[in-house]
C-alpha cells in the first residue's frame, strides 16, 4: 500500500513540479508570480487535444509542438500584458496577470463549451502488478519524462549561457543590462519555457485524468504556486522539491483522512513549513538594504 | 474631495437609472423562470434542460398559449444560469422572486436546487425541480415539487437491484461528500443494502472537483468488493471508473440517475460497456406521448432526449395542467392544484402528489450500457 | 468645519433616500440588489484598502474575514436571537459579532504579518482562504459543504448605505490620524519606520484588526442578502475580485475603493448581455486601464 500510494504520490508531483517550475524561473527573473499560470496549463491540455483530436497526432508528435504552441502563448503574453508594466507598482502586474488568466479561461469556455471533454487514450494502458501495488505504463512515463526535463532545465539554467543570464538577472535586475544582456530577449525565453512545460503538465494530466475543462487550471495553478513557494521561489530545485512534496501531502492525507481536511492539511503544513523556514527550503535569504 | 465624491455617486446614479429603465417589463404573458446549470461542470444537464423548456413552452404558445376563462395567455420564459454554484442558484432564484414569475423551474442539481428552494419557500415561489432527488428539497416544504423520484426511493432501488438481480454481496461505494445529491443517495444506499443482508466493505469519499481517487480507490479494491456503487456526475464517473480499474478492481460498477447523460458515453467510451445504473426513463420503453416528445426533440435539436430533458418537459406538463386546473394566474392556487394532482401522464411515465408531499410517486428503470448506447434492462415500481 | 457639514448633509440625503428606497419600495427589487452589492463591495474593497492600499500589503485573505463574517453573523441571527428583540435590535448585534469574529481572525493573521512581506504575506493569507474553507466544510453545525440556509433577509439598502458610509469614514479618520501616518510609513520603509520609533507591530495589528472588522460586516450583509452561503463561495476567487476592484480603482486612496466596486459591479451586470464574453472584455478593459493608468482610476491623486 505505501508504495502505491508512493508512486500515486509522485505521478501527482511530477505535475506541480511541472508547473511550478514556470512559476519559480518568471519570478526569479522579474519577481512577478504569474498569476495566469495555471490557465496556461489548461490551455496547453486543449491545444494536444486539438492535435490529437483533430489532426490525429500521436504522442510524440504532440509533446514537441505543444510545447512549442504554448511556450510561443507565453511569450505573446509577456509581451501584450506585462511587458508594458514592467516598471508600474508590482501589484499592477499583478492584477494583470489575473486578469489575463480570466481571460484565458474565458476564450475556452466561449469558444470550445463548458462541458468536460475527453482527453483521447492515446497511450495504451498495461498494467503492471506487484504484489500489493498495480502501476501502468503511462504512470511510470508520466514520473520518468518529468524527471527527465527537470533536469534538462536545472542543466539549462546551471551551464548555458542564457541560463547564466537568467541568473545574473535574478540576483540583480538593475545591473544586468550593463552586463550586455538583453534582457527583453531573456524575459521572453524564460516565459517561454515556462509556459511550455506547464503545456506539458497539460499534456500528463489530460492522460492521467483524461476528462478536462476550461476550470481546471484554476486550483492546480495555486498548488503549484504553493509547491514553488515551499521549495523557495526563485530555486529551480526548490520548485521541484516542492511539488513532490504538495504531491505526497496530498494523496497521503486523502488515504488516511476523509477528502475534506486535505485543503486544511496542504495549507496548514505550509504554514508551519513557512514558519520555520519563511524562504522556503531552497530559498535565498532576503536581504533589506537600509 | 466632496466633489470627486459626488461625481462618483452621480456616475453610479445615472447607470443605476439605465439599468432600471431597461429592466421594466410590461407585455401581459405569464412568466415562468428557469434556473439551469448553463456552464459549470454539468452544461449538458443545463442545455437539455433549457431546450426541453424553449419546446414546451413554444409547444403551448403555438396555441396561443394557456387558455384561461376569458383569454388565452401566452407564456414567457426567463433562462437564468445558475453556473452550477449553490450561492449563484439561490440568488437567482431571488431574482425570479423580484421579478414577478408564477413559477421557477429548475434547478436540477440537488446541490443547488435545495439552497433555491429554501429561497423559494421563504417568499412563496412554486418551485418545480426536474431532476434533484434528494429528500431535503421538498421536505417540510409547501411550494416546492419535483418531477422525478426521492433518492430514498432510488437508494433502496438500487440496493434491491444489486442484491437480488446481480446476486451481489460485498459492496463498495465512493461519493461526493460535499455535494447533497451523491451524498444523500449513497447514505440512502448503504443503510439499505445493510439492512436487506449485505456488506457495504468501504465507504470512501472525496470533495468536488477532484480529479486524483486512486488513494480511495486502492482502499476500495485492498477491501474486496465485488461492486462499486458510483452514484456520481457524468463527468466524473469516467474518471473513476479508468482509476478503479488500475488499482486492480474488477467488480461490477453500477451507477445512479446522475449517469443518465448520454454525454457519459462520450467520455467514458468503453470503459461503461456492461455496467447498469438506475434513472427515470429509457427511450427504447417509450409509450406514445414520450415517443412523440423524442421525435419533436430530435426534430427540432438534431439530438435525442435524455433523461434531464424528459423530466423538463414534464415539469412544464406538470406546471400547465395545473394552471389550466386552477383556471387561474394566482400562484396559490396552481400550487394547491399541484399538490393533488393525480394521474398525471408524462413523457417519464405516470405520476401522481399524494398527502401534501411535493415528490411524485412514479417508477424507476434500470439502464445498462451495451456497445455505446443506453438500453433498457427492467422497471421497478413503487410500493 | 464647512466641509464636515457638507460631509454630515450628504449622509443624511443618501439615508433618507436609502430609507424611503426601502419602506416605499421606491426601487425595482433588482436595482435594489445590484446597489447593495455595491454598497457591500464598498465595505470589502475600503476595508481591503487599508492594508493593501495604504499599508503596501498584499493581502489576498479578505475572502476569509468576510466568510468568518458572514457565518458568524447567519449564527447569531439564526440560532442567538431565536426568540430575540426585533431584527432591527438584532441584526445589528449580529453584524457587530460578524465583525468582531472575523477581527480576531485578523489578528491571528497580523502575527506572521510582522516578518513576511509582498509574496510571503500572499502566500500566508492564500492559505488563510483555504483553510478557513477547509474548517467550515467540516463543521457540521454551519451545514457543511452544502452550506447554511435559512438566512433571513434583514439586509437592506440602509443598513448597507450606513455601513458603507461608517467604513469609508472610519478609514479616512485613521488614516489622516497620527496613526495612520505610521501605516503609511510601514509602507513606505519599514526598516526606517521602526527606526523613527513607529510601533510597526502595533500599527500592523490595529490595520488587520479593524480591516478584518468591516470585512466581517461586509460578510455578515452579504448573508443576510442571499440568504444563503457555503464554503465555495469564499474562495480565493472571491478574494481576487476584491484586489481588483481595489486596484482598478486605486489603492491607497479614498475615493478610489468607492469608484472601483461601482465600476466594477456595475460593469458586470451591464455586459451580462454578452453572456460568457464579458469575462473576456472585463478584463481587457482591467489590463488596458493597468499599462495605461497602472495606479488605477484614481491613483496618482492624493486625496484627503
Amino acid at each position: 500500500m505505501v508504495i502505491q500510494q508512493a508512486l500515486n504520490s509522485l505521478q501527482l508531483g511530477s505535475i506541480y513540479a511541472l508547473i511550478a517550475l514556470g512559476y519559480t524561473m518568471v519570478y526569479g527573473v522579474l519577481r512577478l508570480i504569474n498569476f495566469a499560470h495555471g490557465d496556461v496549463f489548461m490551455v496547453g491540455s486543449y491545444a494536444a487535444l486539438f492535435l490529437a483530436v483533430s489532426l490525429h497526432c500521436p504522442l510524440l508528435v504532440i509533446l514537441p509542438l505543444t510545447f512549442i504552441a504554448i511556450g510561443l502563448l507565453g511569450v505573446v503574453i509577456e509581451r501584450l500584458a506585462y511587458r508594458p508594466l514592467r516598471n508600474a507598482p508590482r501589484v499592477s502586474a499583478v492584477i494583470t496577470a489575473l486578469a489575463v488568466g480570466l481571460f484565458l479561461e474565458t476564450i475556452m469556455l466561449a469558444t470550445i463549451g463548458p462541458e468536460p471533454k475527453k482527453f483521447p487514450a492515446l497511450v495504451t494502458t498495461t498494467l503492471y502488478t506487484f504484489g500489493s501495488f498495480t502501476t501502468t505504463n503511462l504512470q511510470i512515463m508520466i514520473i520518468m519524462v518529468s524527471i527527465i526535463l527537470m533536469i534538462a532545465v536545472d542543466l539549462f539554467v546551471a551551464k548555458t549561457r542564457t541560463g547564466m543570464a537568467m541568473r545574473a538577472l535574478s540576483w540583480d535586475k538593475t545591473y544586468a543590462p550593463l552586463l550586455g544582456i538583453n534582457v527583453d530577449r531573456i524575459v521572453s525565453v524564460t516565459f517561454g519555457m515556462g509556459a511550455g512545460l506547464a503545456s506539458i503538465a497539460g499534456i500528463f494530466v489530460g492522460l492521467a485524468y483524461p476528462v478536462i475543462d476550461p476550470y481546471m487550471g484554476i486550483m492546480v495553478g495555486w498548488k503549484a504556486f504553493v509547491s514553488a513557494v515551499i521549495g523557495g521561489i526563485g530555486s529551480i530545485k526548490g520548485a521541484v522539491i516542492g511539488g513532490f512534496l504538495l504531491g505526497a501531502v496530498e494523496i497521503l492525507s486523502a488515504a488516511f483522512l476523509p477528502s475534506t481536511y486535505r485543503d486544511m492539511i496542504v495549507f496548514g503544513l505550509l504554514l508551519f513549513i513557512l514558519l520555520f523556514k519563511p524562504q522556503g527550503f531552497f530559498g535565498l535569504p532576503v536581504q533589506k538594504k537600509v | 474631495m466632496v466633489k470627486n465624491f459626488l461625481s462618483a455617486v452621480s456616475l453610479l446614479g445615472t447607470v443605476a437609472g439605465i439599468i432600471v429603465f431597461f429592466s421594466c417589463d410590461k407585455s401581459d404573458s405569464i412568466k415562468i423562470g428557469l434556473n439551469a446549470e448553463l456552464t459549470g461542470s454539468v452544461p449538458v444537464v443545463g442545455k437539455s434542460c433549457v431546450n426541453a423548456a424553449a419546446m414546451a413552452v413554444a409547444e403551448v404558445n403555438a396555441r396561443g398559449g394557456i387558455a384561461l376563462a376569458d383569454k388565452t395567455v401566452p407564456i414567457k420564459l426567463l433562462v437564468e444560469d445558475n453556473e452550477d454554484k449553490a450561492e449563484s442558484a439561490a440568488a437567482v432564484a431571488q431574482k425570479f422572486v423580484s421579478g414577478g414569475v408564477l413559477a421557477m423551474i429548475g434547478p436540477n442539481a440537488s446541490r443547488n436546487a435545495v439552497p433555491s428552494a429554501v429561497v423559494a419557500e421563504s417568499n412563496r415561489l412554486l418551485m418545480i425541480s426536474p431532476w434533484a432527488t434528494n429528500p431535503k428539497l421538498t421536505m417540510d416544504k409547501k411550494y416546492i415539487f419535483r418531477a422525478c423520484f426521492t433518492d430514498d426511493f432510488q437508494g433502496n432501488v438500487v440496493a434491491a437491484f444489486i442484491y437480488k438481480k446481480l446476486g451481489l454481496r460485498r459492496a463498495a461505494v465512493l461519493f461526493d461528500v460535499t455535494s447533497e445529491y451523491n451524498k444523500g443517495i449513497a447514505t440512502v444506499f448503504k443503510e439499505s443494502f445493510v439492512k436487506t443482508g449485505g456488506t457495504v466493505a468501504a465507504f470512501e469519499s472525496y470533495s468536488t472537483g477532484d480529479k486524483d481517487f486512486t488513494a480511495q480507490l486502492s482502499k476500495i479494491t485492498a477491501a474486496g468488493a465485488d461492486v462499486l456503487f458510483l452514484p456520481n456526475y457524468y463527468n466524473e464517473v469516467p474518471l473513476q471508473i479508468q482509476q478503479a480499474r488500475q488499482t486492480g478492481f474488477t467488480g461490477s460498477i453500477v451507477g445512479s440517475d446522475s449517469w443518465g447523460s448520454e454525454e457519459i458515453l462520450k467520455l467514458g467510451k468503453d470503459m461503461l460497456n456492461g455496467l447498469y445504473f438506475t434513472t427515470h426513463y429509457s427511450a427504447d420503453m417509450a409509450t406514445d406521448k414520450a415517443r412523440k416528445f423524442i421525435a419533436d426533440y430530435q426534430a427540432r435539436y438534431g439530438s435525442r432526449p435524455d433523461d434531464v430533458a424528459a423530466l423538463t418537459y414534464d415539469s412544464f406538463g406538470l406546471l400547465f395542467e395545473s394552471i389550466q386546473k386552477a383556471q387561474s394566474r394566482d400562484p396559490e392556487k396552481v400550487r394547491a392544484q399541484l399538490s393533488s394532482l393525480s394521474k398525471f401522464l408524462g413523457v417519464t411515465g405516470a405520476m401522481e402528489f399524494r398527502s401534501g408531499s411535493g415528490s411524485p410517486v412514479k417508477s424507476a428503470v434500470v439502464i445498462q450500457i451495451k456497445n455505446n448506447a443506453f438500453t433498457y434492462f427492467d422497471s421497478i415500481n413503487p410500493l | 468645519m464647512k466641509r464636515k457639514l457638507a460631509l454630515f448633509l450628504l449622509f443624511s440625503a443618501g439615508l433618507t433616500c436609502a430609507l424611503c428606497c426601502d419602506f416605499l419600495r421606491l426601487l425595482d427589487p433588482y436595482v435594489a440588489q445590484i446597489l447593495m452589492y455595491i454598497g457591500i463591495n464598498i465595505i470589502m474593497t475600503a476595508s481591503l484598502n487599508l492594508v493593501n492600499g495604504y499599508m503596501g500589503e498584499f493581502s489576498v485573505g479578505h475572502a476569509a474575514f468576510m466568510a468568518v463574517g458572514a457565518y458568524t453573523a447567519s449564527f447569531f441571527s439564526i440560532s442567538v436571537f431565536t426568540h430575540g428583540p426585533a431584527p432591527v435590535v438584532f441584526f445589528p448585534l449580529s453584524l457587530f459579532a460578524g465583525g468582531g469574529a472575523a477581527a480576531l481572525v485578523g489578528l491571528l493573521i497580523a502575527i506572521p504579518a510582522f516578518k513576511a512581506r509582498d509574496d510571503y504575506l500572499a502566500i500566508i493569507t492564500l492559505a488563510l482562504i483555504m483553510i478557513t474553507k477547509s474548517v467550515f466544510e467540516n463543521i457540521p453545525w454551519f451545514g457543511g459543504p452544502a452550506g447554511y440556509s435559512g438566512i433571513q433577509k434583514y439586509t437592506s439598502l440602509s443598513w448597507v448605505f450606513v455601513c458603507a458610509a461608517a467604513t469609508v469614514v472610519v478609514v479616512r479618520n485613521l488614516v489622516n490620524s497620527n496613526f495612520g501616518r505610521g501605516i503609511i510609513a510601514v509602507r513606505d520603509d519599514e526598516v526606517v519606520a521602526n527606526l523613527v520609533s513607529v510601533d510597526t507591530k502595533r500599527v500592523k495589528v490595529l490595520a488587520f484588526v479593524i480591516s478584518a472588522f468591516f470585512a466581517g460586516i461586509g460578510g455578515g450583509l452579504f448573508a443576510h442578502l442571499i440568504q444563503f452561503i457555503n464554503p465555495r463561495t469564499f474562495s480565493i476567487i472571491k478574494s481576487t475580485d476584491f484586489l481588483l476592484m481595489l486596484y482598478l480603482g486605486g489603492s491607497g486612496t479614498l475615493v478610489g475603493p468607492i469608484l472601483g466596486a461601482g465600476i466594477w459591479t456595475i460593469l458586470l451586470e451591464l455586459l451580462r448581455f454578452l453572456g460568457i464574453w464579458r469575462f473576456a472584455v472585463a478584463p481587457v478593459a482591467l489590463i488596458m486601464l493597468m499599462i495605461y493608468r497602472p495606479r488605477g482610476i484614481m491613483g496618482g491623486k492624493v486625496l484627503n
